[in-house]
């Protein structure tokens, strides 16, 4: 993973510096709030109504075992002793002080960790597929064109007041895109031309919130040494033409949308089309010269499926469905991926203790080179484990709490075991929840739906919970046949409700298609911050009804 | 007379007053002594103004700095306003002024300009900056320089950090 050279220790030096002396005067009453505010947001730091949040960025995911260990020192000496995972890959402090926000930066940065654009109207930190570098269908490993972006992008003079802030992810993947880059406000996907050379497919203007939209293509092929120079010509252009009148209309995907992606294109090509000479284009000694940072740990060779793992697996049902749940295939024989859920019932989603990210670290150290990634679905991953090794490693994680996942998202589905497990039961319930998963696979979209329970039964006993889940689903027997009623609005919480029936019952192959339809009246109805329960009781069943029976 | 401060940091008296864009239906009138005027109003009567030493222009930041593309050899100086601080636009009227179009002369920021944006003004080609009155023009040598390197290549640094790196 990339490690600073003497120019980077220098700038987030002098960053840290600036900060503190920004901080001094805000403190002092110089900085009025409002012209501090971007400031000390570009640093990572929001006040909230409760208390200070501080954003510490994990570029594209990656940290190294030395800089968990820093985390957790920095979540116990400043903040209540446990940070959180964001779907963006960063991590949050929850309670800093304001005055000690730069000395934790100093601290930050010894480790060579910032939070740096964290939020802000400015360029976000890059994101990439968790399992960058270790997966076998890559065609290149992403990590160093994120890098690349990072560079550019830290304290670029001409894009820290955009109309909005600004989002940038890069897929590698072939097969899949754990990125997902098309819902960014630049997604990049890795394509090679006919010759073999490597290039990038420019998606612009997707985006979640309150106007969901997949970014279209505007460039079907960009070599690779014009990322920067085309980078900068459609920042260009959204600095200067985005709205800047309303703030819900101000990111790229309004102006891209306004212009029609053609006429958008037009405008970055034309702008391009000056700068694309300039000796910002890329070179390939710069390229690998980052690259070269991200070479391969030392694999031993090895065989895939050794004897230890067979025989675990054979041995305990527990381990085998973990390794199938949790762990994935990785490019070198006998190695593999392993995602350590972070979501202990009974914790928030992401919310990790001091202790919890220093055993991250030695699990990190001990079983995957001493380096682990934060993913957007707020979990952790060991990216290069020896498939050996899993059983031990499993043993470890288990009492850490590493072993559940996507607590109070829409995937996080209660399900009980229905009608393929269960005598009982009416219907399978559990093809159902992963219908409903293979549906909504876009994990930042289901983060930006917020809270959403999730309950399916089999039947009518409810041993999934059904009448209380936000969306509530029950299998029913009609003739023979397998079928499914839908209940909204209820709730397990203090302001419990049973969910009311939305109508007739639907098959089993149509449950994804009806589910998306509920979570986009919920998108189309919300107003700011608003959780589908809360819309669900403001605006009634009624458009609820009315789409699904369309 | 209010002081400007310029990209080496030097604080230095200014005499040139921003003539704000008449009304509708009213005429520029131009105090004595040198006048910036709005660029499409210096445009549209060009031969008025022959002397670049008592009339320069400012843009808003929502104006095309490409409206001055063929004039830039008859101004000594162009200002580009920022409304708000956290209008970002004229960032890139900046640079397009210096690389795309060539203007070599003073390059001012007026308006809503603070200590904290010094830096990346002068990185964009800025080199004369209307400090908002109340903020504390002693302390704007030390932001115009808070970052000794930067990674990309702006107006003031044709080469991005990592083609220096490779030398």
């Amino acid at each position: 993973m990339y490690v600073y050279d003497e120019y980077d220790r220098q700038i987030l030096a002098e960053r840290v510096a600036q900060f503190r002396h920004q901080t001094a005067r805000a403190l002092a009453g110089d900085l009025a709030e409002e012209e501090f505010l971007p400031l000390r947001l570009q640093n990572g730091l929001y006040v909230q109504r409760l208390a200070p949040m501080l954003r510490i960025c994990v570029p594209y995911g990656m940290l190294r075992s030395e800089q968990l260990r820093r985390l957790a020192k920095v979540s116990r000496d400043y903040d209540k002793g446990y940070a959180h995972f964001t779907t963006r890959q960063n991590v949050q402090l929850n309670w800093p002080a304001l005055e000690d926000v730069p000395d934790i930066l100093a601290e930050l940065a010894e480790v060579e960790m910032h939070a740096n654009q964290t939020s802000g109207n400015c360029i976000r930190n890059t994101t990439t597929d968790q399992f960058a570098g270790a997966q076998s269908d890559e065609i290149v490993d992403p990590r160093p064109y994120c890098e690349i972006i990072r560079q550019w992008s830290t304290y670029h003079p001409e894009f820290a007041f955009l109309p909005r802030k600004f989002k940038v992810a890069v897929n590698a993947s072939e097969h899949t895109d754990r990125a997902a880059v098309q819902v960014h406000d630049i997604g990049l996907e890795t394509v090679r031309n006919d010759a073999g050379d490597l290039g990038f497919k420019v998606y612009v203007g997707g985006g979640l919130g309150r106007t969901p939209m997949v970014g279209p293509v505007i460039r079907e092929y960009l070599p690779e040494l014009d990322l920067l120079t085309y980078l900068e010509a459609i920042l260009r252009v959204y600095n200067r033409y985005g709205r800047r009148d309303n703030k819900y209309k101000a990111r790229i995907k309004i102006l891209v949308k306004a212009l029609t992606p053609e006429g958008f294109a037009d405008k970055v090509e034309d702008e391009w089309s000056h700068i694309k000479d300039s000796p910002s284009r890329l070179t390939h000694e710069a390229i690998a010269r980052i690259q070269a940072y991200f070479t391969e740990p030392g694999y031993a060779a090895l065989e895939d499926n050794p004897e230890a793992l067979v025989q675990a697996r054979a041995e305990s049902k527990a381990f085998d469905k973990w390794v199938t749940r949790n762990v994935d295939a990785h490019k070198k024989p006998g190695y593999a991926i392993v995602t350590l859920t972070m979501k202990k019932t009974g914790t928030p989603p992401g919310d990790v203790s001091d202790r919890q990210l220093e055993q991250i670290a030695d699990v990190a150290d001990r079983y995957s080179f001493g380096e682990a990634r934060v993913t957007h679905q707020q979990n952790a991953v060991l990216a290069d484990v020896r498939q050996d090794e899993l059983y031990d490693l499993w043993q470890a994680i288990k009492p850490m709490g590493f072993a559940t996942a996507n607590l109070n998202t829409l995937t996080d589905i209660i399900c009980c075991p229905g009608g393929d497990y269960c005598a009982l039961a009416n219907a399978k319930s559990i093809p159902i929840a992963e219908s409903i998963q293979r549906k909504f696979d876009n994990l930042d979209y289901v983060y930006d739906l917020g809270n959403i329970d999730l309950n399916i039964s089999g039947c009518m006993n409810a041993c999934g919970h059904h009448h209380v889940g936000h969306i509530g689903v029950l299998g029913v027997d009609k003739k023979g046949e397998e079928f499914y009623q839908i209940s909204l609005g209820g709730s397990a919480q203090r302001d419990a409700a049973i969910g009311k029936l939305l109508g007739p019952s639907f098959a089993s192959e149509h449950m994804p298609e009806v589910i998306e339809k509920i979570i986009n009246v919920y998108v189309e109805n919300r107003t700011e911050e608003e959780a589908f329960l809360d819309t669900y009781r403001r605006i009634g069943i009624v458009p609820f009804k009315e789409r699904v029976y369309a | 007379m209010p002081d400007i401060i310029t990209s080496d940091g030097q604080i230095k008296a200014d005499d040139w007053t921003v003539v704000p864009r008449p009304e509708e239906g009213e005429v520029l009138t131009l105090p004595e002594g040198r006048v910036l005027i709005p660029a499409d109003m210096w445009l549209a009567n060009r031969a008025q103004y022959p002397n670049k030493e008592t009339v320069g222009v400012w843009l808003e930041s929502h104006d095309e700095p490409g409206m001055l593309a063929d004039a830039v050899d008859e101004l000594s100086i162009i200002a580009v306003n920022f409304p708000k601080f956290t209008d970002g636009r004229g960032y890139s009227s900046a640079r397009l002024l210096r690389e795309r179009f060539g203007y070599e002369g003073e390059l001012r920021a007026i308006g809503d300009v603070l200590l904290d944006q010094l830096q990346f003004m002068k990185r964009c080609g800025f080199d004369s900056y209307a400090l908002r009155a109340d903020k504390d023009i002693e302390l704007a040598a030390h932001c115009l320089n808070f970052f000794s390197q930067a990674y990309q290549a702006a107006t003031d640094t044709e080469e991005p950090l990592f083609r220096r790196r490779a030398l």
